[in-house]
């Protein structure tokens, strides 16, 4: 990742009016608690080096919290920097689920995993997927439709996205 | 029905809630693109990608084929609908399912798969948003990729609150989605089987894109554990990285939204935990993610179109929606009118003539005029109308014609095909209009009385409402012919092709060309050339117009050689030379004529960049005027160099932001088509008669724009050149 990366993709984030917070590991849990409404379910952030458990989420949720649920946190794998997109994993702790049958999506990267632009992530996914055989999910704002007359928000998945942005805490 | 009464009652019932939504899409297509730095670099890309694995397609599916066994799921190819069907029928009752979700997609439309489940007692629900409001009001798609663009909100709202037993009418889009969501959601939580489409299959990894906003497609594969994709054999594309350049181009050119929400790049069977949205016990990362995968491929055709070389390239279409959304007719009438059994717009020729047939095809295929604006719009640069234009010589060769004798004599063409009576008029203009001039005034008499009116719209289809060219009885070549040229020590030397009309109809704009070249010292010379065959392409008489390119060619090449330019005043004759010739003529040929041709204002701009002295031309001080450039002429983009040119003369010059005048040549004339030809051209008229225009003499480039226009306003019109020339004699 480079400054410039972070730059720009925060300026992206800013066009489409998510919400996006830059904050290191030790305010993480501070940062994260302005971010969540109503019941919270979530999966483990350990390989982010963060944890949720001295938060109200209940991480690992059943699928009747799932349901239950307002918001939902997940890690995103990586970032698209110009595009302002975040890629979900497709893993078995249920990221896909948490990210999507929720109304409101808490998402949290890692400043190093930021690419600059859309060929770079294919170059990674080409790579990831050759080798492990798995799926991503590129998720750009909220889920949206214009179906109905009018541009509307929370068609099928979240109606809000907010990205937490990890940065290294020597800086 | 006839056709024109279909078509003003579409225009009535859907035209405003299509023509609102397809420009809408239209204008984020320009403004998302032009924020690209590498647009074309990005298309030549996914262009190339698309010729390669056509190509190789055999070979790419076997090995897809190998890699989704792998991976732990089943590929099937499907040979046709029936075939995709019974397969798809057989996994879902291998399944006992009791209910599909489906989301958006396409070929599945194709193969009416819905009703074939149904017939097995199988509750299909889709459960994309638009294609729901489809299901609920039990109605076809509109458009490839909005398929409910032509239901305003009210009409939802009325449709929702007539089905549904509501405690409240819904009103606001929000209360719509809410209440779509809500329902929706139960139906896709509880179903056994997801089906999908898929926008491209990767070779190497088996991992299918899926371009979405809604999340219901993410929904449709969380929620289920047996997959179906359903997708035509032409989505298989040879890696994970050539899928790059398409996912940046498709949402920018469909809808105009840089990428859309959600793109999901799934490797099934995939690895999110399966889940009973009852059982509040087991945590998700205990649940396992046991799921059945099947990716059905359909030929349905496709595997002939890419052995036919005027429709293969209908197969490099990532179906994103932006020939409809930029094309002008579409704009007025929309998909209903202008599609076929599936597929809408533009290309749904192609489609539709390699999937359903030809009769299917020449339903629509009339509405492409060949205006070519969808050409620059195609992010793998489809010739679209080509294909069209092909489609509809296949047509007339399928169609008997009945009074060949009536018009042999007038219609010298080339055809061994047997074009209907009207085609045969149009596409034989050239003879028209000799005679025409060598008959005038009389023939122009003759022509606009009742009797005479009335039989051409009975016998020919040519609407008594449009009014028809006048012919001069001195054409340009004979006026040229008597003149004597002034210039002496030349700076260059040019032909100036007289086109069909500028050589019986707009001769004055032809002897302004005459007069501003020879007044910025080029020695000009105006032979006898054949018309370039523009009239009979459009009405796919695609070998008369072979026969008109080799006359004109033979006619121009000599002077080429000589050292002589090309000026062409027409611009859809321009757009001959420069593209439609290298289907027609050898490639040397068509290299030549094509690289030797300018459009006459681009020539005058080339001259005064040269050094040729503005001042030469007619000063304007400041005069108001209101250009209005040529579809084609916009295509190969030469709209600048006019404007550029006046202003440089000191003209005030607003130019017309619309994507077409809706004349197109013989369009307007056709008695089916007269009422969207000018439901068309009325937003030229609006933009041209507003405060900021009313005031300003209108310019037009093309003839047929300027017929429109003359018919539009009530202020006279002209071509630049004629600004140009002033009262120069
Ligand atoms: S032909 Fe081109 S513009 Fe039209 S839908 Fe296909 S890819 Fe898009």
């Amino acid at each position: 990742m480079s400054a410039s990366s972070l730059d720009t993709f925060v300026s992206a984030l800013d066009t489409q009016d998510v919400p996006c917070e830059r904050t290191t590991r030790s305010s993480f849990v501070e940062t994260l608690e302005t971010h969540i409404r109503g019941p919270t379910v979530g999966v483990p952030l350990g390989d982010l080096g963060v944890e949720l458990s001295e938060t109200d989420v209940t991480v690992d949720p059943t699928p009747a919290q799932l349901k239950a649920a307002h918001t939902g946190v997940t890690p995103a794998s990586f970032a698209i920097a110009d595009y302002g997109s975040v890629v979900i994993p497709d893993s078995s702790d249920g990221a896909e689920l948490v990210s999507l049958f929720v109304n409101r999506h808490v998402v949290v990267v890692e400043a190093e995993d930021i690419v600059p632009e859309m060929e770079a992530a294919f170059a990674r996914f080409g790579e990831q997927f050759r080798t492990h055989l798995d799926s991503g999910i590129i998720a750009t704002g909220p889920s949206a439709t214009a179906d109905m007359g009018d541009l509307v928000f929370g068609a099928h998945g979240p109606k809000e996205v907010h990205v937490i942005i990890l940065e290294p805490t020597d800086e | 029905m006839s056709d024109a009464e279909e078509l003003r009652h579409l225009m009535a019932t859907e035209g405003d809630a299509i023509s609102l939504n397809t420009k809408g899409f239209n204008r984020g297509r320009y403004d998302s693109v032009s924020r690209l730095d590498d647009y074309d670099e990005l298309k030549d890309k996914a262009r190339a990608i698309k010729e390669d694995a056509i190509e190789r397609l055999p070979e790419l599916i076997d090995q897809l084929e190998e890699t989704i066994a792998e991976n732990g799921g089943t590929l099937y190819i499907a040979d046709d609908e029936d075939d995709a069907n019974e397969y798809i029928r057989e996994v879902v009752a291998d399944r006992e399912a009791e209910r599909v979700v489906k989301s958006k997609s396409m070929t599945s439309e194709e193969i009416e798969v819905n009703e074939a489940l149904e017939a097995d007692g199988v509750e299909v629900v889709e459960t994309d948003l638009g294609e729901w409001v489809l299901q609920v009001a039990d109605e076809a798609p509109s458009h490839i990729v909005a398929p409910a663009i032509h239901k305003s909100r009210d009409a939802i709202a009325e449709l929702f609150n007539e089905r549904f037993d509501l405690d409240e009418p819904l009103e606001t889009a929000e209360e719509l989605t809410q209440f779509a969501r809500e329902q929706l959601g139960e139906l896709i939580e509880d179903a056994q089987v997801g089906m999908t489409g898929a926008n491209f299959v990767t070779a190497d990894t088996g991992t299918m894109a899926l371009v979405t906003s809604e999340g219901n497609a993410r929904k449709t594969v969380a929620a289920t554990d047996t997959q179906i994709a359903v997708a035509g054999v032409e989505k298989v594309v040879p890696t994970v990285e050539d899928m790059q350049p398409f996912v940046e181009l498709i949402g920018r050119s469909g809808t105009g939204q840089d990428i859309t929400a959600y793109l999901s790049l799934l490797t099934p069977p995939v690895g999110t935990p399966n889940v009973d949205f009852g059982d509040d016990e087991t945590p998700l990362s205990e649940l396992d993610a046991d799921r059945d995968f099947h990716l059905v491929l359909i030929d349905n055709g496709r595997m002939a179109m890419r052995e036919d070389d005027d429709l293969r390239e209908t197969l490099y279409c990532i179906r994103c929606s932006a020939c409809s959304n930029s094309c002008a007719n579409f704009q007025q009438v929309g998909g209903h009118a202008f599609g076929g059994e599936t597929y809408s717009g533009g290309i749904a020729t192609g489609w539709e003539a390699g999937i359903e047939g030809l009769d299917t095809a020449a339903e629509f295929n009339d509405l492409c005029t060949g205006c070519s604006r969808c050409v620059d719009a195609c992010p793998v640069k489809i010739d679209i109308p080509w294909i069209n234009t092909v489609v509809r010589d296949r047509i007339n060769g399928e169609k008997e014609g009945q009074f060949d004798f009536l018009v042999d004599g007038l219609t010298p063409d080339e055809e061994d095909t047997s074009p209907s009576l009207q085609k045969r008029f149009f596409g034989n203009f050239e003879t028209v209009a000799k005679v025409g001039s060598a008959l005038a005034p009389a023939s122009n008499w003759l022509a606009n009385t009742t009797v005479s009116r009335q039989a051409m719209q009975r016998v020919l289809g040519v609407d008594a409402r449009r009014e028809l060219p006048k012919f001069t009885r001195e054409t340009l070549v004979e006026w040229f012919a008597d003149r004597e040229t002034a210039v002496r020590n030349p700076d260059r030397r040019a032909v100036l092709y007289p086109d069909l009309y500028t050589n019986h109809v707009q001769v004055e704009r032809g002897k302004a060309a005459v007069r501003v070249l020879e007044a910025l010292n080029i020695d000009v010379v105006v032979p006898k050339v054949a018309s370039s065959g523009r009239a009979p392409l459009s009405q796919g008489m695609v070998s008369t117009a072979r026969d008109h390119a080799e006359r004109v060619s033979a006619a121009l090449l000599p002077h080429i050689e000589d050292g002589r330019d090309v000026v062409v005043i027409e611009p859809s004759d321009l757009a001959m030379f420069h593209r439609e010739y290298k289907r027609l003529l050898d490639q040397s040929t068509h290299e030549s004529l094509a690289g030797n041709s300018y459009e006459v204002m681009e020539y005058v701009y080339g001259l005064l960049e040269n050094g040729a002295s503005v001042d030469i031309l007619t000063p304007a001080m400041g005069e108001r005027v209101a250009y209005h450039s040529h579809c084609q002429q916009r295509t190969l983009g030469l709209e600048g160099h006019t404007t550029a040119v006046l202003e440089r003369c000191g003209y005030d010059v607003l130019t017309s932001d619309v994507e077409c005048c809706g004349m197109a040549g013989s369009f307007g004339y056709k008695s089916d088509y007269y009422d969207v030809s000018v439901a068309v051209g009325n937003d030229l008229r609006d933009q041209f008669t507003d405060a900021d225009a009313s005031d300003r003499t209108v310019v037009a480039s093309g003839t047929s724009c300027l017929e429109q226009l003359d018919d539009l306003l009530e202020r006279p019109t002209r071509h630049p050149i004629q600004l140009l020339a002033g009262d120069r004699r």
